[in-house]
């Protein structure tokens, strides 16, 4: 317990590990907290909390993944992240080599990023009381004059892009739960999309929605865009790019890619005059190189998102209710 | 997916249902899917709305979970609270609502040990890596997986395992059809006219497609078995249309390339060896029903749970308001229920029907929108 203490240990664990692998100036000056100047306009903030079992999965693991999940919420209002916190709960008994491990991932990403994670905190609780290690990160950005991007901001007629195959996250967790080790070679897809954005909306400022379909996958957030802009929303399911490996990892399984989470994709609504050009550039880009457009916002009905079946039947794509649990039959 | 997306071909799909609309002459035709898995995909991939009018699906009782009576799942919570033993568990068993609004979802979340595991010999596993512990299996399904269940007594016998047990749960697919044709109608319900059969899918890779016989001779209905991919329903469909209209009635496998007449003998042997058929079983929805679901045999008893822990059948109703029974016997469609989306969801089962995606009020809730 005493590297939680707050003593000598405290600031050993401190110094050895988080300022080693998270080198900044802000950082290292050991305040408790970090000051910076701001740009004139609007800013951008979002924290996280990431709780993951594994702590390492295969594409990445909870230090890289806890870079990524904030700086994608914070940029998909499209905003540029500038700074990060980290804050950390970590269980007694957890091993300094992981812990290390992680770190040296989390900060790896965040040079990745550009953006650097400037205060800091850590806890440590009793064995039993927490699962590892728990990591909360905040992202604060600066949102470029001249964007409007929202949920509520679908208008009629936009087109609709995903940046790349859906479930690959998801999947990849489950292949290496303890209790459900299958051999594959899916892998996380977790990744920071705000370079990416930044030349979305550099090239067309007008994108109206944007957002990551992390938990509840595709369909959750297309429905959650369909009810806070009230209208409907249409797709056709043999444009949805999904792997192979993830197709049938799910149907071994029972599950819907269209409700796993993703960690690298971002679904964006745009004016259907502006869709090649915008997908031009993202296909160009290497996070958004399988970028296709999947359906379009309809005037009928509002609220409901429809799928044109790879059958060619019709039906609904509601949201996700609890967990997926797999099926007996 | 070699062998699945073949089966899922909006080409051939157009061809079949170009097919089943010169077929159709001026009547109803209702034909009741057995299987969830049907249901499922009849949902999944929008085949009701490929249908002409005249075609209609009536969603059958085979969803593992939805049959499966309050009390059984009450008298394995009890269980739970009173021994604190580990339970392992198929993930469609955990949101199934039991009495009092519990369910195995709950009663895990307040710190019993419930292991979700997708295999029988994850609980061989769990069992011998928690000596000290019992652990104890929840057997349900239809005949599909039955064997797996068996498979996992023969394998704690054979490895001396002495703290692993079954609650054994595994019922009959021919009994419950037979049930479903021999229903009287009680006052005020509609009777159900039900044409033809979607024959199981999987179940029938077990036992072949013998025990289905008694559906053509005795109560004179087609039943054609059929695969779960969306175009062997549709085939399926068109096949036993046909059969109405050419007057013929018979077993007919359009699942051929997984089912044989015989069905797989290896299995039936297993099953025969160590499990035995009750004389009677309560159903969710159809009641007690003869000789409809299977117990482990007397010489296999210490791995039967309920001999084991001395359990016991609580004397539970079913859910007030809830019309699953209905549902399952195809008398009402789930949006015909007082209680379906209002305070029955998926994320908060009233019935059993609404939890697994097999179930027929799930599936309409998550699929069917369109059609309500």
């Amino acid at each position: 317990m005493s590297h939680g203490g707050g003593g000598k240990a405290s600031s050993q664990l401190i110094e050895q590990i988080f300022f080693k692998y998270f080198a900044n100036e802000m950082l290292c000056t050991a305040d408790d907290q970090a000051s910076f100047d701001i740009p004139a306009g609007r800013m951008s903030i979002s924290t996280d909390s990431h709780v993951i079992s594994p702590l390492i999965f295969p594409g990445g693991d909870i230090g890289s993944l806890s870079v990524h999940g904030t700086l994608n919420d914070v940029s998909m209002s499209g905003a540029k992240p500038l700074y990060m916190s980290a804050g950390f709960i970590l269980e007694e008994g957890l091993k300094l080599s992981l812990l290390e491990k992680i770190v040296k991932s989390m900060g790896q990403a965040s040079v990745d990023a550009g953006v650097p994670i400037i205060t800091g905190d850590t806890k440590v609780v009793e064995k039993g009381h927490g699962d590892g290690i728990f990591i909360n990160t905040t992202a604060i950005g600066i949102i470029p004059e001249g964007l409007d991007i929202g949920g509520d901001k679908a208008q009629i007629g936009d087109k609709i892009i995903i940046s790349g195959s859906i479930g690959d996250h998801g999947t990849a967790i489950m292949s290496s739960r303890e209790n459900l080790e299958f051999d594959t070679t899916i892998k996380s897809d977790s990744a920071a999309l705000h370079h990416l954005i930044a030349d979305m909306v550099q090239v067309v400022p007008d994108i109206h929605c944007l957002r990551d379909p992390t938990r509840g996958g595709l369909a959750t957030t297309l429905n959650e865009f369909s009810r806070q802009s009230n209208v409907g929303i249409d797709i056709i399911e043999q444009k949805i790019p999904v792997k192979t490996s993830v197709k049938s990892a799910c149907e071994l399984l029972g599950l819907d890619p269209m409700y796993i989470a993703n960690e690298g994709k971002l679904i964006c609504l745009v004016p259907a005059n502006k869709v090649d050009e915008l997908l031009k550039l993202m296909q160009s880009h290497k996070l958004g190189k399988d970028s296709k457009i999947i359906g379009e916002v309809v005037a009928e009905h509002k609220k409901m998102v429809t799928m044109q079946t790879q059958l060619g039947g019709r039906r609904i794509v509601d949201y996700l209710t609890g967990d997926q649990l797999p099926r007996i039959c | 997916m070699k062998y699945i997306e073949e089966f899922r071909d909006n080409k051939l799909a157009k061809v079949i249902t170009a097919n089943i609309k010169k077929e159709c002459q001026d009547r109803q035709y209702n034909i009741m899917e057995f299987c969830g898995g049907h249901t499922h995909a009849i949902f999944r991939y929008g085949v009701q709305n490929l249908m002409p009018d005249n075609v209609k699906y009536i969603h059958g009782p085979g969803c593992p979970v939805c049959v499966l009576p309050i009390n059984r799942l009450d008298s394995i919570i009890d269980l739970i609270k009173q021994e604190n033993v580990i339970l392992c568990t198929y993930g469609d068993m955990l949101r199934v609502p039991g009495s009092d609004k519990n369910s195995l979802m709950k009663i895990k979340a307040a710190g019993f040990d419930i292991k979700m595991v997708y295999s029988a010999m994850d609980a061989l596993k769990i069992a011998t890596e928690n000596p000290n512990k019992e652990v104890v299996f929840f057997g349900i399904g239809f005949e599909t997986t039955t064997p797996p269940t068996a498979v996992l007594i023969k394998m704690a016998k054979q490895l001396k395992i002495k703290n692993l047990s079954i609650y054994c749960n595994h019922v009959l697919t021919p009994s419950a059809m037979q049930s479903i044709l021999d229903m009287k109608v009680e006052k005020g319900e509609t009777p159900v006219m039900i044409d033809g059969f979607l024959g199981p899918s999987h179940v029938s890779s077990i036992i072949g497609t013998t025990p289905y016989e008694f559906v053509p001779k005795k109560y004179h209905k087609p039943i054609v078995i059929a695969g779960f991919e969306p175009l062997d329903v549709m085939q399926s469909t068109l096949m036993i249309i046909r059969q109405l209209n050419e007057g013929r009635c018979e077993v007919e496998n359009e699942y051929t390339r997984v089912v044989k007449k015989e069905g797989n003998k290896k299995a039936q042997q297993l099953v025969a060896k160590y499990l035995d058929l009750r004389g009677t079983f309560a159903w969710r929805g159809l009641g007690y029903v003869k000789n409809s679901a299977l117990k482990i045999k007397d010489e296999y008893s210490q791995y039967d749970a309920e001999k084991k822990f001395n359990m016991t059948e609580s004397n539970t109703d079913d859910i007030k308001g809830c019309e699953c029974a209905a549902v399952l016997r195809g008398l009402i469609s789930p949006p015909e229920c007082k209680l379906y989306k209002k305070i029955c969801t998926p994320e908060n089962p009233m019935g059993a029907c609404m939890v697994s995606s097999e179930g027929a009020c799930a599936a309409h809730y998550s699929y069917g929108g369109l059609l309500e």
